[in-house]
């Protein structure tokens, strides 16, 4: 299972650089979004793929007994969706107004402010 | 419960929600967001003082101990930044009420001040890698939204830079929060600390992935930070925003980067300083020269400063990169050196904190009455604005280090470690880099101050000047302010050398840090070994 999601994850790493590598803002958009769905998916591999069981505490006990999924990288990977979806939606409004304002979607068009 | 620690999250939330309710009345926000900067400036000087009486503060939010608990520390280096980013706060928003139009300041410009305040507070203070990350990415997002309030085409082209770079720098941060966790199964920085150390002694086959971790964490951190190679988004969007914008991010968005950093480079990835810490001296080094080497090029008023930065944050880095003699030297002088560098950067950090968003409020106030920011077209201020010209000068000296204002401390405390690390040619580009700064500064004195005023200026223009004269000394004030503080900072450098150093020393020996935090008593994490790795 880990070598599935391990391929899983590098492909998507690999497909959205290659998309913000390209021109387009669009195709920009979009690698950011697969680049921020990659990292998810990493903490949900990386913190340990053990047990479908909930770490329910039987009564009686102090900790969980036997074998349990870890939540807290469920905590983390759902802050992180939260914080990325609101991100993206900003991201989105921003591009829709660079081009609006711009009249290019054509990053290398847009060089006014480099140095 | 310890409110003094999370006051300078608190308070700024609170204030912008009430802002938020406020919308249709921008002067009612104005002073309530001055209040709220004010009542910041309190929270920080008060947890500045409890720390330096009491030692580390730290709080345990939701009541359980580490590392269940939501953890916030403050020691003296945190209290020190975010008394100082509330001071700088409080000058931007007086300065903002006469450069900030109505059109941006009725979208919400006081409330994502506050929120921007929010999260570099919460950066600080944190205790938690995690919350680091949300932190960063509130203060992200208020910047995100400053930065391009009012919709210019420049703001536009620099904005989707920023954010792209900073999007992708985030992204790498979270990959690396993730793998840390997988690897330690804690992301409470102090207990990350313990079980480095216990990864070190029991299983030193992983320490090399540690490194690798470090890496991921500095190159998340250094595109914050604008570290060599990685800040080319600084220069391309730090001069499209209204100067009070470019002044509050020049102070707060990179010495997050810096700080996050220090934090993390003193008190977690100490596992092996020989590669990790060479790597950040040799891209303070390129950052140095970099950056003003860059910045000789440009010929526009805040071009120039904003590509100074990358230099200065050179500086920053270098105090902490110098912490790579400890791998090679154990002797009473070289422990002593590292934590004169590393009181360096703490004082470099404050020092730039304040000189760099002054020079950025001058540059507000010629692009006001100038009508541009190009080198070109500017001219007799030195004439018309006596006052004004001496505070540029004051605050760009200081930037070159000259005695006895702040900047030549900062830079004569590196210089100095450096020297007593045998690290000469480190020491030679920062000297080199402090000459070179000055150039820029004396080319920006010389076409804004000192030349005549050029014909096709606006100036002559009496419409113009009468609208630029209105409300001008609010921007002013401001600014003399902050030239005070550089010279108070430079006259009383010996007691501030003396905070710092303490400081520093808090950082190299992390025991209180980590004494400070309550850890629960039953910690899996900290009895891990037999059954936890199954």
């Amino acid at each position: 299972m880990e070598l599935i999601l391990a391929i899983v994850i590098g492909a998507l790493y690999a497909a959205g650089l290659y998309l913000m590598m390209r021109r387009n803002l669009v195709k920009l958009i979009i690698g950011l979004v697969l680049l921020s769905q990659a990292a998810n998916l990493l903490i949900f591999t990386a913190a340990g793929l053990r047990s479908p069981n909930a770490p329910l505490i039987p009564p009686g006990e102090k900790y969980p007994v036997g074998d349990f999924a870890d939540p807290l990288p469920q905590a983390l990977i759902l802050t992180a969706i939260v914080i990325g979806f609101g991100v993206i939606a900003f991201t989105l409004v921003l591009f829709h107004r660079a081009y609006q304002s711009t009249g290019t979607d054509d990053l290398d068009q847009m060089k006014a402010t480099d140095t | 419960m310890n409110w003094l620690i999370i006051s300078p999250i608190l308070l700024p939330l609170v204030l912008a929600c009430i802002m938020l309710l406020l919308w249709r009345h921008p002067v009612w926000q104005r002073w309530t967001a001055l209040g709220g900067m004010v009542a910041l400036v309190g929270c920080g000087a008060g947890l500045f003082g409890v720390v330096y009486v009491h030692g580390v503060q730290s709080e345990q939010l939701a009541g359980y101990g580490a590392p269940f608990g939501i953890t916030f520390v403050a020691d003296l280096f945190s209290s020190i930044m975010v008394l100082a980013s509330a001071i700088l706060g409080t000058a931007v928003t007086v300065y903002s009420m006469t450069n900030i139009e109505n059109r941006r300041e009725s979208f919400g410009y006081y409330p994502l001040l506050h929120l921007l305040l929010l999260g570099v507070c919460g950066a600080f203070l944190t205790g938690d890698v995690f919350n680091l990350f949300v932190f960063f990415e509130i203060m992200l997002m208020a910047s995100f939204v400053l930065l391009t309030l009012g919709g210019e085409r420049g703001q536009m082209e620099g904005a989707i830079k920023y954010v792209t770079l900073n999007l992708i720098s985030s992204a790498i941060f979270l990959a690396a929060v993730g793998i840390l966790y997988g690897m330690t199964g804690t992301l409470n920085m102090a207990d990350l600390s313990n079980q480095v150390v216990w990864i070190a002694e029991n299983r030193p086959e992983e320490l090399p992935l540690l490194t690798i971790l470090a890496m991921m964490f500095l190159i998340a951190f250094g595109v914050k930070a604008a570290m060599f190679p990685l800040f080319f988004w600084l220069p391309a969007s730090y001069h499209t925003p209204p100067p009070a914008v470019s002044a509050i991010f020049a102070a707060l968005l990179t010495k997050v980067g810096v700080y996050s950093m220090a934090r993390f480079f003193t008190l977690i990835f100490t596992h092996d300083v020989g590669t990790t810490h060479m790597i950040i001296l040799v891209l303070a080094g390129f950052g140095m020269i970099c950056g003003v080497l860059g910045a000789a090029a440009q010929n526009e008023f805040r071009r120039i400063l904003a590509f100074h930065s990358v230099s200065q944050i050179g500086y920053m880095l270098m105090g902490i990169g110098l912490i790579v003699m400890l791998a090679h030297r154990d002797d009473e002088i070289a422990h002593h050196a590292v934590q004169m560098g590393l009181a360096g950067t703490i004082i470099f950090v404050v020092h730039h904190l304040f000189v760099k968003p002054n020079l950025f409020l001058v540059s507000g106030v010629v692009e006001r009455i100038g009508g541009t920011g190009e080198l070109k077209k500017l001219g007799g201020f030195y004439k018309t604005e006596p006052l004004l010209a001496i505070m540029f000068l004051i605050s760009a000296l200081s930037l070159a280090g000259i005695p006895p204002l702040s900047g030549f401390w900062a830079k004569y405390i590196l210089v100095l470690a450096g020297l007593q690390l045998e690290q000469y040619f480190i020491v030679f580009i920062a000297l080199l880099t402090g000459l070179l700064t000055l150039y820029s500064m004396v080319k920006i004195w010389a076409a804004a101050f000192w030349t005549d005023v050029p014909d096709d200026s606006p100036v002559h223009n009496a419409a113009h000047m009468a609208h630029a004269k209105h409300g001008i000394r609010r921007m002013i004030y401001p600014i003399a302010v902050i030239a005070v503080i550089i010279v108070l900072f430079g006259v009383f450098a010996g007691p501030i050398f003396d905070v710092a150093m303490e400081a520093a020393a808090q950082m190299l020996d992390p025991s209180a840090y980590i004494e400070a935090v309550q850890f629960e008593e039953f910690s899996p994490t900290l009895g891990r070994g037999e059954e936890a790795d199954s």
